[in-house]
């Protein structure tokens, strides 16, 4: 199976995520497509360092895991305080950044 | 057609559309099922590239830990569908698809050019690729990338702490 | 002589204004303690002088040592360094002498005010400043002395300063000084560019040596001389800039006394004489003198018409600075001085006399409003008698053989000057007889609030009016004695060039005319004004010319001061200030707020928005990597 399959898929699964965060107003949902980002990039990792018969792509992909993980707890943990301030976790509701 | 394409094409079809879905969907548990479909067809992806351990992982840590801990949000908080109405009106919506699409097209490109004249295609084992073992990943971890993985930890500490503060502070703000 | 000698005579006063100055708040619960403080600094400086004045009339050689150098360059350097020689001596006697009796005087008339502290520290600070002035062995110590003096006379005059007209002469006088003084250092730095050193020495040797044709030429030494003459008639209030002086009076009557009448006005006079070789060479001697007798006409004609008795002594001081001018212009520069000497005693005198009366009459100034007060001071009384004869030039009292001397020495040189002074000397006296026949003598018109307490000055403040009285008197028979051959001139002959207007004539003869003309002006005092009152209404154009001072405050004010005033307003502040400057610092304010307000709608708040952007920005960027490199 050529490596090309692999990374395209992995464009498109990455494409997919960018498209989810520019269209979804929903915090947890963009959340979920910074994930999927993620995971397309796991999958590019893994299959290069198939390809290239070394392990550290997958050391690497490991790595992403654990920074993913802390990740998500986080920024759950802030979509969490901002919902009881504001009873919403619409991104267009929250901007106070409005200059 | 060998098992192998098989296999691709399938995992690759449900990742890709579970990925879709994620997006797709109005109701975000939907879309949190939709991604951990998308996630155990990675893992798939993963196992036929020999990549068991990474596999393994991807199923405990994304699909049961992580996915576990979405679910738990968006139940705890009740959500429900957003309205559709908001600022962002569909005119941005639409140019925000055209980018993306221009954005995948890139990617392939870059995907197609690499595989033509670079130093990966001229890297690429002839016929049949090498497994990469547990082991070789545990003796690099411990070895050579030592250092990150100990930052790493750091991180999942710090990321611990900050949890607590965020959500402590909330709770003392209520009373 | 020594330089610690110097340096006590120096600092002293500056200790006294120190202590007045920095403590002067905890001194206010006893008042005579700061003004005792003050006059014993002063006193120090007396006794410091006196040593210096017997040490050279004993023979000593002239004193010039440097203190330490103050200012050194590559090519320049200037010093902290002190000339000590007759002509030193006599201002350094004068300074402190007339200036301890005054500290003393204003003990007793300062009594009670709220400045009390102050006005002993800018006294006493005035007193350093002017000691620097005659004590520096170069113009740049001079200037800062001459700068010290203004500064002081400037404080002193606005003294009073919730008085509007007195800030306002006190700046009136400033502002004159500063054209003065401008003049005075462009004198300064003429010289420097001839000379590359600004001492006295320095300068006189090379001048002496016509080494001094480097800067304009030929014409080196009459630029600068004239240049530092501007800065003397700034200074010592003559034509055109004398109008200070007489605004000057709204200060405390004893400031009058020293500061504008005995000792910084004449300082332009000691400029000159400290010049004097400069002045020989260049032959601007000529111009001095001749600015000088209109000075001295112009002024005194001026005070035959004023009631104001400050007024009418202020404008006999400018009169009589103009007679030191002619003494000096003219070659004689002992007399010039001695005239100083003399003028610095009965003038302080009569400024004091002036201040008793004051005192005594609820700060009354108006002579039209006194009369009949020989009965009630009599110690006033006779005290400014003194002063009046004295400077009417009546026989053998010191104004007599002072001015006697400027007007022979002027015949010698111009018998047109020598006509003007003479008339001048006739104006001088009826104008002070005017006033003492109005003020002490006829009947009396004090209001009867005012006569009621209406009574003799304290002690503190009479006893020095009676010192003062005695030198008033007599100094001009001691030390004059003999005219040109006198006991003055051999004192200060060593400091001088050679008088090349030999006196001719015989001396005696000029004597009885002087007196004549004096005796002639009080006869014609008495008989106009011993029993009449002047009227309150001018008679005649002439009169009323006088009276309005040849409205030349009012040419001043119309030709300088409006203008400027008006240029400042609509020019300056209206469009250069308000318009161009104004302008540039609100306009980029402006450009900026309205940049600002464009991008603030990128501002959106908008997430998404952003995020956008940025993948706009990823797009883009690969795109250029990928196709275009």
């Amino acid at each position: 199976m050529a490596l090309e399959y692999y990374l395209v898929l992995s464009a498109l699964l990455f494409t997919t995520g960018v498209i989810g965060v520019l269209i979804r107003r929903n915090a947890i949902i963009i959340f979920m497509c910074i994930e999927l980002m993620l995971n397309a990039a796991n999958l590019a990792f893994v299959a290069i360092s198939r390809s290239l018969g070394e392990a550290t792509g997958q050391v690497f992909v490991f790595f992403v895991m654990t920074v993913a993980a802390a990740e998500v707890a986080i920024g759950l943990a802030i979509i969490v305080s901002v919902f009881k301030h504001r009873q919403t976790i619409n991104v267009d509701e929250v901007n106070s950044l409005k200059g | 057609m060998n098992p192998e394409q098989i296999l691709f094409i399938l995992f690759g079809a449900v990742s890709l559309i579970g990925a879709i879905a994620v997006i797709s969907f109005r109701h975000p548990i939907y879309s949190a099922l939709s991604l951990i479909v998308t996630f155990f067809a990675q893992a798939g992806l993963f196992v036929l590239l020999g990549a068991h351990f990474v596999a393994a992982a991807q199923v405990i840590v994304y699909a049961g830990a992580i996915m576990v801990l979405f679910l738990f949000v968006i139940m705890l908080l009740n959500l429900g569908t957003l309205s559709v109405k908001g600022a962002m009106g569909s005119k941005l919506k639409g140019f925000a698809i055209i980018l993306g699409i221009l954005f995948a097209a890139e990617g392939i490109y870059i995907a197609v050019k690499a595989m033509n004249d670079t130093a990966v295609a001229a890297a690429e084992p002839a016929t049949e690729a090498v497994t990469i073992t547990t082991y070789q990943i545990g003796e690099l971890l411990f070895s050579k990338y030592l250092l990150p993985f100990e930052v790493t930890s750091l991180i999942l500490l710090a990321a611990l702490i900050g949890v607590i503060v965020l959500v402590k502070r909330e709770s003392q703000e209520e009373n | 002589m020594s330089i610690e000698l110097i340096v006590v005579l120096l600092v002293a006063p500056l200790v006294g204004f120190l202590i007045n100055g920095l403590f002067g708040k905890w001194l206010k619960g006893s008042e005579k303690l700061s003004g005792w403080i003050g006059a014993l600094a002063v006193l120090v400086s007396l006794v410091c002088s006196i040593i210096v004045f017997a040490s050279l009339h004993g023979g000593a050689a002239p004193f010039d040592e440097t203190l330490y150098e103050w200012i050194t360059g590559e090519s320049f350097a200037f010093n902290i360094g002190f000339h000590v020689d007759a002509l030193t001596a006599v201002m350094l006697l004068v300074i402190t002498g007339v200036g301890f009796l005054i500290h003393v005087y204003s003990i007793g008339y300062m009594h009670g005010d709220e400045g009390y502290t102050r006005y002993f520290a800018y006294l006493n600070l005035f007193v350093f400043a002017m000691l620097i002035l005659v004590l520096g062995n170069n113009y740049l110590m001079m200037f800062v002395g001459w700068e010290g003096v203004g500064l002081c006379s400037y404080l002193l005059i606005g003294f009073w300063y919730d008085k509007q007209s007195a800030t306002d002469a006190g700046k009136k006088a400033f502002i004159m000084n500063r054209i003065g003084d401008f003049g005075f250092l462009l004198g300064m730095f003429t010289l420097f560019a001839a000379f590359g050193t600004l001492d006295f020495g320095t300068i006189f040797d090379a001048a002496e040596a016509d080494n001094f044709q480097k800067v304009f030429g030929a014409s080196t030494l009459v630029i600068a001389t004239l240049l530092l003459f501007v800065g003397a008639i700034g200074k010592s209030a003559q034509i055109p800039l004398y109008v200070w002086l007489p605004d000057a009076m709204e200060g405390p009557t004893p400031v009058s006394a020293l500061i504008h009448a005995a000792t910084m006005v004449t300082a332009g006079v000691y400029m000159i004489a400290r010049s004097a070789v400069l002045y020989e060479i260049a032959h601007t001697g000529q111009v001095v003198a001749w600015i000088g007798v209109l000075t001295a006409f112009f002024a005194a004609t001026i005070a035959l018409t004023q009631n104001d008795i400050k007024r009418i002594l202020a404008y006999s001081t400018v009169s009589q600075l103009g007679y030191m001018f002619v003494g000096v212009g003219v070659g004689a520069y002992a007399s010039g001085i001695f005239h100083l000497v003399t003028h610095a005693f009965f003038k302080g005198l009569m400024f004091l006399t002036a201040g008793s009366v004051m005192h005594a009459m609820a700060n009354e100034l108006d002579m039209r409003k006194m009369g009949g007060l020989k009965s009630k001071m009599p110690i006033t009384h006779w005290t400014f008698l003194v002063g009046a004869l004295a400077i009417a030039g009546f026989p053998f009292l010191s104004g007599f053989w002072s001015k006697d001397e400027i007007l022979h020495s002027a015949w010698g040189s111009s018998p047109i000057i020598y006509g003007i002074g003479l008339v001048t000397a006739f104006l001088t006296a009826f104008y002070m007889f005017r006033l003492i026949f109005v003020t002490f003598y006829g009947e009396s018109r004090v209001d009867s609030e005012v006569a009621s307490h209406l009574h003799e000055s304290p002690p503190v403040m009479w006893v020095p009016l009676a010192i003062l009285a005695i030198p008033s008197a007599l100094i001009g028979l001691l030390l004059g004695w003999g005219g040109h051959d006198s006991w003055f001139h051999h004192f200060t002959k060593s400091v001088f060039p050679d008088a090349h207007h030999d006196a001719s004539g015989n001396v005696i003869v000029f004597m009885v005319i002087s007196s004549v003309v004096g005796l002639a002006g009080i006869a014609f005092a008495w008989r106009r004004y011993s029993k009449r009152v002047p009227s309150d209404e001018p008679t005649g154009a002439l009169h009323r010319l006088l009276t309005n001072k040849y409205y030349v405050d009012e040419v001043y004010n119309t030709l300088i001061v409006q203008p400027v005033k008006n240029g400042s307003q609509f020019l300056l502040w209206k469009l250069v200030d308000n318009g161009i400057i104004d302008g540039i610092v609100n306009g980029v304010a402006a450009l900026i707020r309205f940049v600002g307000g464009l991008l603030r709608r990128l501002q959106t708040g908008l997430v998404q928005a952003y995020i956008i952007s940025m993948v706009l920005g990823i797009v883009l960027f690969l795109a250029y990597y990928l196709f275009f490199t």
